[in-house]
């Protein structure tokens, strides 16, 4: 059943390879505008950065359809934004503004954007893996054949919810993807000081699921190895646990800003020489997919993106007062 | 009209309820090839097949997580607690998500999910099955809770709760699942959440009890009626949203109330309707609101110290005399 496989990075057309940049440079800038802003006392609360496993959002979720549903945890920027969803409303969430995906009341932990099928950032580690699978439970109920990508962190996997998730997504056949993005520190917390298992993708064979592992900073690796998993989840309903290796460049969240207590800066320089955004654009200009103009033109793209969400969330107004008592309850 | 059991009643609803709605379906422990721990499942499975009554394993955080989930793409589930001393297990899916959801997505998502099962005082089940379970929601802004008392209301309630588009946690009472009472057969028959019901009339006295507390206190109030005591019974039936206008209407009538519950005093249901009447009708009264609530300790094993922790009549009738000055 479980396989680990080595995952020869497939060809990549232009169109393909213009789509894999601009979404992995614009999650990278949005997050490091938002850093800034969060400097700046624009964005409050706590404020978790993907920087660095930009590869895993991109490459997974290039496989999925628009009518595919994808679910995540607090680190939530750069699914919502892979998943299509609107970088000026993140922004105005992230500020706490009315425009804001979730009118103003969710933040950056809860983002939600039903229009592009993404089922939030849940805030409590583990909670959302059961959510995936009552998705994937709704998907088959149905009738239908979408799939439900679901995105966490190895500090889930110890978690009840993780094995309880995986267990009844087995029993049932649910077309749910477990997708494990592995950073190796759930905040401080080495994996080797959390896990007994450390090879988390092997623990899909407890369960009698697919397990497969792959470098999560190769996009395309990641693309390929999710993409099989799609394929068979939409057509099998069977559940696959994919553990995405990946690393985390900034703290855990921006109040754990040097990320000094619990690794080391030779570990951290030494990761930052396999980033994702680099690699993918070093090897698109080696193939000569795309040119160095071809690239700057993208950044140029996101850049202008990037700053005019700034601009957006900025000139969106606070939330009235009469919504403190809005939602509680769907009327 | 039929007289039929508590139970009966429910199963009623949840049939009637499946038959209207494909989307309604159920989940949990032994709810299907077993019938239902209590048997309130009981015939679901061959009618509506193993895709719409789901026997789970014994992992309440994962299949009450799987009910929200499913409720957010639309579907209404009813998840079935073996008893709700194990919903504790679930609490953050409760709590933390489906009681959020709503809000934290700026009414995006909702989530249209019922929670039932037993809870409450039972017969020497001890402390970690013999709870009043309803104080650890109704504190949680988003969900609704729900103790119905009565076979009609349990008909009424249920068939309301899964036509509403929030989460619902709906607590019944193993001790009263052989009550039996008239029961309105008409499948569009149901009782808005958030209505409570008057008992019994009286013009002496206003007491607020729900479920076994309830029953007990028309115990009581027959007797004091020899003594000359007019006893009028409000059962709130939905604790959130709690029908503040029937109670307050009593106690301006009566101008006396007394509170009974089941559960622990300490920050219960008793401590926050005191605090309703003292806010909205405090010059009506011609005594301070008396509380006969459980007490402040675990449910013992013990015959004698169970029957010690859990209000008797005679505190009931003390507490009514009490605020007669009778």
């Amino acid at each position: 059943m479980a396989q680990a496989k080595t995952v020869l990075s497939s060809k990549v057309d232009v169109e393909l390879a213009r789509r894999l940049y601009f979404q992995m440079f614009l999650i990278r800038r949005f997050e490091e505008k938002a850093a800034e802003m969060y400097a700046l006392g624009k964005i409050g609360g706590f404020l978790h950065l993907y920087i660095g496993e930009e590869a895993v959002a991109v490459g997974a979720t290039s496989v999925l359809r628009s009518d595919d549903y994808a679910v995540s945890s607090y680190r939530d920027h750069g699914h919502c934004l892979a998943k299509g969803s609107d970088p000026r409303r993140m922004m105005a969430e992230l500020f706490g503004r009315r425009d804001g995906l979730s009118k103003g009341k969710g933040g950056s932990m809860h983002l939600f954007d039903k229009s592009v099928g993404f089922l939030g950032g849940h805030a409590i580690v583990g909670a959302h893996l059961p959510l995936a699978a009552g998705a994937a439970f709704a998907v088959k109920y149905q009738g239908g054949d979408q799939v439900v990508l679901c995105s966490f962190g190895d500090g889930a996997v110890p978690q009840g919810e993780f094995h309880e998730s995986l267990n009844l997504a087995s029993l049932w056949k649910l077309p749910v993807i477990y997708l494990c993005e592995n950073n190796r520190y759930a905040m401080g917390t080495a994996i080797h000081r959390a896990l007994a298992q450390t090879e988390i993708w092997r623990i899909a064979e407890t369960y009698r699921i697919p397990g497969e592992v792959v470098d999560g900073m190769d996009v395309l690796a990641v693309r390929d190895v999710v993409g099989r998993a799609v394929a068979r989840t939409r057509t099998e309903h069977t559940p696959t646990l994919i553990e995405a290796r990946t690393y985390r460049f900034r703290g855990h969240s921006m109040r754990d800003p040097s990320a000094a207590i619990y690794r080391t800066k030779e570990e951290v320089e030494r990761e930052k020489q396999r980033d994702p955004i680099a690699l993918f654009r070093d090897r698109c200009l080696r193939d000569g997919i795309l040119t160095e103009a071809d690239l700057r033109a993208l950044e140029k793209e996101v850049n202008d993106t990037v700053d005019d969400a700034v601009a957006f969330a900025d000139a969106s107004p606070e939330p009235p007062d009469e919504w403190l008592l809005a939602d509680i309850y769907k009327e | 009209m039929g007289v039929m059991t508590y139970r009966e009643a429910l199963n009623l609803a949840l049939r009637e309820e499946m038959r209207r709605d494909p989307r309604v379906f159920i989940l949990g422990e032994e709810v299907g090839v077993y019938e239902g721990a209590y048997k309130v499942t009981q015939g679901l499975l061959p009618e509506f097949g193993e895709k719409r009554v789901i026997d789970t394993p014994i992992c309440e955080s994962g299949f009450t997580g799987v009910g929200i989930g499913a409720a957010m793409l639309g579907l209404r589930p009813v998840v079935e607690m073996m008893t709700f001393n194990f919903a504790i297990l679930a609490l953050d899916q409760i709590v933390n998500t489906a009681a959020k959801l709503c809000y934290m997505s700026g009414g995006q998502y909702n989530v249209p999910i019922v929670i039932r099962g037993p809870g409450g005082p039972a017969h020497q089940l001890a402390a970690q099955h013999s709870q009043s379970m309803e104080s650890y929601f109704y504190h949680v802004p988003g969900l609704k809770v729900v103790r119905p008392s009565t076979p009609r209301d349990a008909k009424g309630l249920l068939k309301s709760a899964i036509r509403d588009d929030n989460p619902v946690i709906f607590i019944e009472a193993e001790t009263l699942y052989g009550l039996k009472g008239d029961v309105p057969e008409d499948p569009e028959f149901t009782i808005p959440l958030g209505v409570a019901e008057v008992r019994r009339e009286g013009t002496d006295v206003t007491v607020i009890a729900y479920m076994g507390m309830m029953y007990r206190s028309l115990e009581v109030a027959e007797e004091l009626e020899r003594d000359g005591i007019s006893v009028e019974i409000v059962d709130p039936r939905t604790l959130r949203p709690m029908d503040i206008d029937t109670i307050i209407g009593s106690v301006r009538k009566t101008h006396r109330a007394v509170v009974v519950e089941a559960g622990a005093g300490f920050a219960g249901m008793g401590s926050e309707i005191v605090a309703f009447i003292t806010e909205h009708a405090f010059d009506d009264l011609d005594a301070s609101v008396e509380r006969v609530t459980g007490a402040n300790a675990p449910m013992p094993y013990a015959r004698n110290l169970e029957q010690l922790k859990t209000p008797s009549k005679e505190k009931i009738k003390a507490a009514i005399r009490k605020v007669c000055y009778a």
